[in-house]
C-alpha cells in the first residue's frame, strides 16, 4: 500500500500549528486593538453636531463657566443640556442672522427641540451621578479632558469600566480642591499624592466602598 | 400537574389530625406528598422548566429564531451606537434634569378617592406611592393603586373616537350632541339618561345637577357592579335616612367582621387595615396588648385570614348568626335560631366586656338586615360616638344602584332612552344577567360610551369616546371620610382621552371648556377665601384641608326590622346540604376592569395563590362529598343559568359555598385578559347579587389547568413561620426562642468572618408577620419600582414567576378551618450568602453595607446560586421577558434600574437605587442618612407598615429598635446564613372560652 502521507506533510503539518498560532494570536490581537480604537471608544473623535457648537470659543474665548449651561451639574445625576432658551439669552441680542445658529432659531420658532448628537455615553445599566463627583473634588476636565480647547466636542476618554476603576481604586490620583472642579487650568500639582490624601480625607471619600458593584449598578 | 396523582382528602385529614400542633402547611399536595409535588419541590425548576414547551413546534421555534441565534453571539462585539440628547426649548422651571418630580393626586376606586405622590420622570409617570397627608391612604397603596400606572400605558387602551367602530374625531362628536340635545330641547330631556358609577366628584354632580335642571325631564342613573346598595339600605333601615357609617379601628378592642372584609375591599381599607394593625403592634413586652377579630365569613378572605377567631359559615347564615347575637346583647325584637350558639356566646361576652371599645361590621355583600342589626348592636354596646361615627353619605347623590339600573333597562325596553351616555362602567358584561341589559341597550337610538378599555359594552354603542386616565386628567373626588383630593394629570392624554367634565359639558352645550377650567371655576364657586392660595395648597397637599365631612347624630329605629316574610327564620341547621352560590370582587382584578392589567393577572391571589384564572371555590368537605378535584370543570347550574368552571378547593371555605370571583371569562377585552377565567356575572342575577341557595353542582368531566404559586419557591418542611399567642408572650417573652436550635455565632463559619466589617451602614429589612394582612401590595410596588416582567401563565406554572417578594400563605390545623398566616419573603440579603460562594463568575457579590448584589451583566446564566439559595428567592429570567415592548410600554420603566435580559439572575436588591438616591444629597452635605429618608418600595406601599428598612448600625433606627424585640427571628437561621431580613413572629390573641 501506497504510502497516505508524502514526506512534504511533515512540513505543511508544522506550518499549520505555527499558522493556527499565529490566526488566533493576531485574531486576539485585532480584536484588541479594535475594542481600544477610537472606531469603538469614539475616543478623539469630534462628532458632528446640528449645530457646530465650539467649547472652544464659548469657555477658553468668552469665559462662560460650564454650570451657565449644564445646570444640574451640582445637584442631579445627569448635567443637563441647555434648553434652546439658553442659547436665545445671549443669540437673540448676537449673530441672530448667522445661518448656523438657523436650526436653534427654528427650535425656538417651532417649539422643537435640537438633537444633539451624545458625545460621551455610558451604557445604560451603569448610573453614573454628576453632583457626587463635582462635589467631592472630581474636576470636570478630568474625565471630559480640555473641554475649552475643543472647537467641536470629542469624548477625552474611553469611559469603560476599566478607566472609571482606575480612579475609583485610588481617587487620590484624581482628587482636586472643590473650588477648583470647575476651573479648565487647573494642574495636578507636583505633590498630587500628598495632597489627594489630604482631601480624600477632607472630603469623607469611602474609598473602601468605591469599587461595589452596587456604587454605578442597580 | 393537578391531575398527575388525584388528592386523597381523607387521607390527608387524617395526616392533619395526627399532626403536631405547630406543623405549617401550604398546599393540599405538599400534605399529600403527591409524587408529583415531591419532584416539583426536588427540582425547584420542574422538568422541562429549561424547555420551550409551547404549540409553536421546537423545530420552528429554531426555525424563526435562526436569525437572533446567530447574532446573539455577536452582540457584544458591535460598538455602541451614537445617540441623541434632546433638551427642552423651554426647560420647565421647576424641573431639574435627572430628578424626578412628585405630584399629589388622587386614584379612585368605585368612585372613592385614594391620596397619591405620583413620580414623574422627565414627564412621564412611572410610579404611584401613597400620600402621607391624605387621611385614607395615610402613605400606603393597595395593589390597584400600584398598578395603576401600567394601565396608562397599556397599548389596548382605546385610542380615539370611534363612531359605529369607524374612527372619527371630537368635534364630529360635540355636533352629533349639540344636534341631539337640541331636539331634546323642547322634550325636556326625556330621551337623555346618563348612567355613572358611584360619583363623589364634587364638580361632576355640579355639572350633572345642572344638567338636569336644563333637562328636568332627563335622568342620572347609577350603577357599579359591586355596589354599596346594602349598606345604604342597612343605613336607611337603622336610621330613616342614608349616612355613612365610620369606623375608628384605633380605640376598639373587639371586632367582629360579619363577612366583611374591611382591611381589603372597604373604600377606606387603607386606613382601616393600619389602624388594625397599630393595635395589634407589640411594642412594650410588659405591657402588650393586642385587639381579638373575629370573623364570620363564608369563603377565606384577607380580613378572616387576620381573625384570631374564624367561622366558616354559609353567606345566608349570617343573618342569622347576627339576630342570634343582637338577642343575646337585648337589642329589642332580634330574634335569631343559629346552630353557632357555642361559638356565639363567648363572642358575645367578649363584646360586652368591651362596650365602647368594640366595633362590629357588617360586609358590602351581606342583605341591608345584617347592617341594620350591627347598628342596633354597635349601639347596644355602647359604640356609638366612640368607635363607630356617621356623617352624610360622601355620595352627594347616593341611590340604591339596582334600582337605578332597573329603571334603566326599563325605559331602554319601552324605546323611551334617545340618548345614553355611559361614563365609564361595562352593564352589558356586569349587570345581573336576569336584566339582559344587551337586549336593552339595542333599543336605544344613540349610545355614548367614553371609556378607556373596548369592552363588551363598546360593541353596542354608536359612538365611543376614549378615557383619559387619572394621570392625564384634572377632575376633583372624595375619599370615604369625605376629603376632597383634586385630582391633576402628569401627562398630556397619551391617546386623546377625555373627561367625564368633558362628556358632560359637551351634552351641557359648552364643549370649549377643557376640564382644568370646569375643575377651577367649581371651586372658585365654593368662596374660598385666598383663592388662588387656597389652590395651591391644596394642589400641593393632595388633599384639601378640613374638607373631611362632620361627624353628626344619628336617631336610631325602634327595633330592627323583622326577618323579610319570604325567608322566615330557618331552623338551626337548616341551611345545610343545600347548596349555596357566593360571588365576590376579584382580590386582583376586582369587578372586571383590571382584567388587561398584566401585574395584577400575574399577582398571585391571597390564599388561593391563583393566577391568569379565576375558579370555583369549594371546600375540601365538598370536593370529599362529590369527587372533586383541583382543576376539575364542573357545570355550576344556577336559577335556570349554567356556567362551566374549573374547581379549586380552598381550606377554610364554608362546606355548602361555592364562590365565584367576578371579572374573569371576558368576552372582549384587550389581548392580556382575554381567554382568562370565567365569567360569573353570567349567573349573577338580581336577586342573588352576592350569593344564593339553590346551585348545583354537576360534573364534567373535563379539567382545566389551573396555575397556582403555593407550590412554587417551596422550602420544605423547614420551621419557616413562627407563631403563638398573646398569652405565651406575656408569660414568656422570649418564647419564640425557646423552642429553637440557638442562632450560630458569627465566627461559626469555614470562611473568613471578618471578611466585611460593615463599619459603615449596616442596611437592614424587619418584617413583622404580626401585622402583615397578605394584601399583596409589597409585590406589586416591587414590581413597579423595579422593572419586573410578566411571563405568563404558562411560565407561572413551571415555576418561573418572576416577583422579587412573595407572599406566602401557611396554613396550620385542620382542612375545614385552619389558621391562615402569611409570610412577605423577599431576598433574606445574607452575611453568609449560600448564593456568593457557587457563583462561577463573580455575579454575585457583597457589598461592604451587606447587600448582597446581583451583577446582570456578569451572570452566564448557571443558575446555581438559586440551587442553593434556601430561601428561593432567586428568579432567572429564561426568556426575553421584555422584548417586543412598544414605545409606549416602555414608559412605564423606572429608569433607576436596569431592565434585565435574558438568561440573567435577578433577585431582591433593597431597592439599592434608593439608597444611592438617599446617599448622594446625604453626602454632598456631608451627614449621615437619616434614618427613614430610605424607604423600599415595599415598605412604602404596605398598609400596616410591616416592613421597615434601615441602618443596623445606628441603634436607634426604627429597625433596630425592631430588631430588638424578643419576637425577632432569622428565618432558616441555624443554616448560619446570618440574613440581613429577619421577621417578627407572628402572634394571636384567642379568646380563652373558646380555645378548649
Amino acid at each position: 500500500m501506497a504510502q497516505i502521507f508524502s514526506s512534504s506533510s511533515n512540513t505543511i503539518a508544522r506550518c499549520s500549528i505555527v499558522a493556527f498560532v499565529i490566526v488566533v494570536v493576531g485574531a486576539g490581537w485585532v480584536t484588541d486593538a479594535i475594542f481600544w480604537s477610537p472606531y469603538t471608544t469614539y475616543v478623539h473623535i469630534p462628532q458632528v453636531q446640528p449645530v457646530p457648537f465650539s467649547h472652544k470659543h464659548h469657555v477658553d474665548g468668552l469665559g462662560i463657566d460650564c454650570r451657565y449651561c449644564h445646570t444640574s451639574v451640582e445637584s442631579s445625576h445627569y448635567a443637563g443640556v441647555p434648553p434652546t432658551e439658553t442659547c436665545m439669552t445671549c443669540h437673540s441680542q448676537l449673530w441672530t442672522q448667522a445661518p448656523l445658529l438657523e436650526p436653534i432659531h427654528r427650535s425656538l420658532a417651532t417649539n422643537t427641540p435640537v438633537k444633539w448628537t451624545r458625545v460621551n455615553d455610558l451604557p445604560d445599566f451603569v448610573y453614573f451621578d454628576h453632583s457626587i463627583h463635582v462635589n467631592k473634588g472630581i474636576g470636570c476636565a478630568t474625565c471630559h479632558g480640555p473641554v475649552d480647547q475643543m472647537p467641536l466636542t470629542w469624548r477625552e476618554n474611553t469611559l469603560y469600566m476599566k478607566w472609571c476603576l482606575e480612579c475609583h481604586r485610588a481617587p487620590e490620583n484624581e482628587i482636586r480642591p472643590r473650588e477648583e472642579v470647575f476651573n479648565m487650568k487647573w494642574r495636578k500639582p507636583g505633590d498630587q499624592a500628598a495632597l489627594g490624601r489630604k482631601l480624600v480625607a477632607k472630603y469623607h471619600v469611602e474609598t473602601d466602598r468605591l469599587t461595589n458593584c452596587s456604587v454605578c449598578h442597580h | 400537574m393537578n391531575a398527575d396523582t388525584p388528592l386523597d382528602l381523607e387521607q390527608i385529614r387524617a395526616q392533619l389530625n395526627g399532626a403536631r400542633g405547630r406543623d405549617y402547611w401550604r398546599c393540599l399536595d405538599e400534605i399529600a406528598g403527591t409524587p408529583a409535588f415531591q419532584e416539583f419541590m426536588h427540582r425547584e425548576f420542574p422538568a422541562g422548566a429549561s424547555e420551550w414547551r409551547d404549540e409553536v413546534s421546537r423545530r420552528h421555534f429554531f426555525q424563526i429564531m435562526a436569525a437572533s441565534f446567530a447574532l446573539a453571539g455577536f452582540s457584544a462585539c458591535t460598538k455602541q451606537p451614537l445617540e441623541n440628547i434632546v433638551p427642552y426649548v423651554k426647560q420647565p422651571p421647576e424641573l431639574t434634569p435627572g430628578k424626578p418630580l412628585y405630584y399629589a393626586t388622587a386614584l379612585t376606586l368605585g368612585g372613592f378617592a385614594n391620596g397619591v405622590i405620583a413620580t414623574s420622570r422627565e414627564g412621564r409617570p412611572t410610579k404611584i406611592e401613597g400620600n402621607p397627608d391624605h387621611p385614607v391612604s395615610l402613605g400606603a397603596t393597595s395593589v390597584f393603586m400600584q398598578a395603576g400606572v401600567l394601565d396608562l400605558y397599556d397599548p389596548d387602551r382605546a385610542q380615539s373616537v370611534l363612531r359605529a367602530g369607524q374612527p372619527s374625531d371630537w368635534t364630529t362628536f360635540v355636533s352629533a350632541m349639540n344636534a341631539v340635545m337640541q331636539d331634546q330641547q323642547n322634550r325636556h330631556g326625556a330621551g337623555v339618561r346618563i348612567l355613572t358609577g358611584s360619583v363623589t366628584s364634587p364638580t361632576l354632580h355640579s355639572q350633572l345637577a345642572a344638567l338636569l335642571a336644563k333637562y328636568p325631564a332627563a335622568k342620572w342613573q347609577q350603577w357599579e357592579p359591586l355596589m354599596r346598595d346594602n349598606v345604604r339600605e342597612g343605613a336607611r333601615l337603622a336610621f330613616g335616612e342614608i349616612v355613612d357609617t365610620h369606623y375608628a379601628f384605633e380605640k376598639a378592642d373587639v371586632v367582629l367582621a360579619l363577612d366583611s372584609d374591611f382591611l381589603f375591599t372597604h373604600p377606606a381599607s387603607l386606613r382601616y387595615a393600619r389602624k388594625f394593625a397599630d393595635r395589634r403592634r407589640i411594642k412594650q413586652p410588659g405591657g402588650a396588648s393586642m385587639n381579638r377579630l373575629y370573623a364570620i365569613e363564608p369563603t377565606p378572605t384577607i380580613t378572616g385570614a387576620m381573625a384570631d377567631h374564624r367561622l366558616p359559615v354559609a353567606a345566608m347564615e349570617v343573618e342569622d348568626i347576627a339576630r342570634a347575637l343582637a338577642q343575646r346583647l337585648g337589642v329589642p325584637g332580634g330574634v335569631g335560631v343559629t346552630s353557632h350558639d357555642d361559638w356565639l356566646a363567648p363572642v358575645a361576652r367578649d363584646l360586652q366586656a368591651h362596650t365602647g371599645a368594640s366595633i362590629v361590621i357588617a360586609g358590602e355583600s351581606q342583605p341591608p338586615a345584617v347592617h341594620t342589626l350591627a347598628h342596633f348592636i354597635n349601639e347596644k354596646l355602647g359604640n356609638f360616638g366612640k368607635t363607630v361615627t356617621f356623617t352624610n353619605s360622601i355620595e352627594p347623590a347616593p341611590v340604591n344602584q339596582l334600582a337605578s339600573l332597573r329603571e334603566l333597562v326599563a325605559d331602554m325596553e319601552s324605546g323611551a332612552v334617545d340618548l345614553l351616555v355611559m361614563i365609564e362602567g361595562n352593564p352589558v358584561f356586569d349587570a345581573p344577567a336576569d336584566l339582559n341589559f344587551a337586549d336593552a341597550l339595542a333599543k336605544v337610538k344613540t349610545c355614548v360610551r367614553l371609556g378607556s378599555d373596548d369592552n363588551e359594552t363598546s360593541r353596542f354603542c354608536h359612538w365611543h369616546i376614549s378615557a383619559a386616565h387619572a394621570l392625564e386628567s384634572w377632575s376633583d373626588a372624595r375619599a370615604f371620610d369625605g376629603s376632597v383630593s383634586l385630582i391633576q394629570p402628569l401627562i398630556e392624554p397619551l391617546f386623546e382621552g377625555k373627561t367625564a367634565h368633558d362628556v358632560i359639558a359637551a351634552l351641557a352645550q359648552q364643549p370649549g371648556r377643557a376640564s382644568y377650567e370646569i375643575v377651577r371655576e367649581y371651586w372658585w364657586g365654593q368662596g374660598w377665601p385666598g383663592y388662588e392660595n387656597w389652590w395651591r395648597a391644596a394642589l400641593d397637599k393632595g388633599v384639601v384641608a378640613n374638607s373631611a365631612a362632620p361627624p353628626r347624630a344619628v336617631t336610631l329605629a325602634e327595633r330592627p326590622p323583622a326577618r323579610a316574610a319570604a325567608a322566615a327564620p330557618p331552623k338551626a341547621g337548616a341551611t345545610l346540604g343545600k347548596m349555596e352560590i357566593v360571588f365576590r370582587s376579584d382580590p386582583t382584578i376586582g369587578d372586571g376592569r383590571f382584567v388587561n392589567n398584566a401585574w395584577l393577572q400575574e399577582l398571585a391571589k391571597p390564599i388561593t395563590k391563583l393566577t391568569w384564572d379565576n375558579a370555583a371555590l369549594i371546600s375540601p368537605a365538598l370536593a370529599q362529598r362529590e369527587k372533586l378535584q383541583n382543576g376539575d370543570v364542573v357545570e355550576l347550574k344556577f336559577r335556570g343559568r349554567t356556567l362551566r368552571a374549573p374547581v379549586w378547593i380552598v381550606p377554610g371555605q364554608a362546606e355548602n359555598s361555592v364562590t365565584l370571583h367576578v371579572g374573569y371569562g371576558r368576552a372582549r377585552t384587550g389581548r392580556v385578559g382575554s381567554g382568562t377565567g370565567v365569567n360569573a356575572y353570567a349567573l349573577r342575577s338580581s336577586d342573588a347579587l352576592w350569593s344564593g341557595e339553590g346551585l348545583e353542582i354537576l360534573r364534567t368531566g373535563e379539567t382545566h389547568e389551573l396555575v397556582s404559586t403555593q407550590k412554587n419557591h417551596n422550602m420544605e418542611g423547614r420551621d419557616i413561620i413562627r407563631s403563638g399567642t398573646l398569652a405565651n408572650f406575656k408569660a414568656d417573652s422570649h418564647f419564640i426562642e425557646k423552642d429553637q436550635e440557638p442562632r450560630p455565632e458569627r465566627k461559626d463559619t469555614l470562611y473568613h468572618p471578618d471578611e466585611f466589617k460593615y463599619d459603615g451602614y449596616k442596611w437592614g429589612m424587619s418584617i413583622d408577620l404580626n401585622v402583615c394582612i397578605g394584601c399583596n401590595a409589597c409585590t406589586i410596588a416591587c414590581q413597579a419600582e423595579n422593572n419586573i416582567p410578566v411571563v405568563g401563565k404558562h411560565q407561572v406554572s413551571v415555576g418561573r414567576d418572576m416577583q422579587w417578594i412573595r407572599v406566602d400563605s401557611y396554613f396550620r390545623g385542620g382542612l375545614d378551618n385552619p389558621e391562615m398566616n402569611h409570610q412577605p419573603v423577599p431576598c433574606m440579603h445574607c452575611e453568609n450568602a449560600p448564593c456568593e460562594l457557587v457563583c462561577p463568575v463573580g455575579a454575585t457579590v457583597h457589598d461592604n453595607e451587606g447587600l448582597n448584589v446581583q451583577v446582570y451583566n456578569r451572570c452566564i446564566g448557571t443558575r446555581y446560586c438559586s440551587n442553593n439559595c434556601p430561601y428561593k428567592v432567586r428568579r432567572f429570567n429564561f426568556f426575553e421577558f421584555n422584548a417586543g415592548m412598544t414605545a409606549v410600554q416602555k414608559m412605564v420603566k423606572n429608569p433607576d434600574v436596569t431592565v434585565r435580559s435574558r438568561g440573567v439572575m435577578e433577585k431582591c436588591t433593597y431597592c439599592t437605587q434608593r439608597i444611592n438616591a438617599a446617599r448622594i444629597p446625604a453626602e454632598i452635605t456631608g451627614r449621615k442618612i437619616r434614618d427613614g429618608e430610605i424607604v423600599t418600595a415595599c415598605q412604602a406601599a404596605c398598609p400596616v407598615e410591616a416592613i421597615v428598612f434601615g441602618d443596623l448600625n445606628d441603634p436607634a433606627s426604627r429597625v433596630s429598635k425592631l430588631k430588638q424585640q424578643p419576637l425577632d427571628y432569622w428565618m432558616l437561621g441555624e443554616l448560619n446564613t446570618r440574613p440581613r431580613t429577619s421577621y417578627l413572629a407572628k402572634l394571636r390573641n384567642p379568646n380563652p372560652e373558646l380555645t378548649v
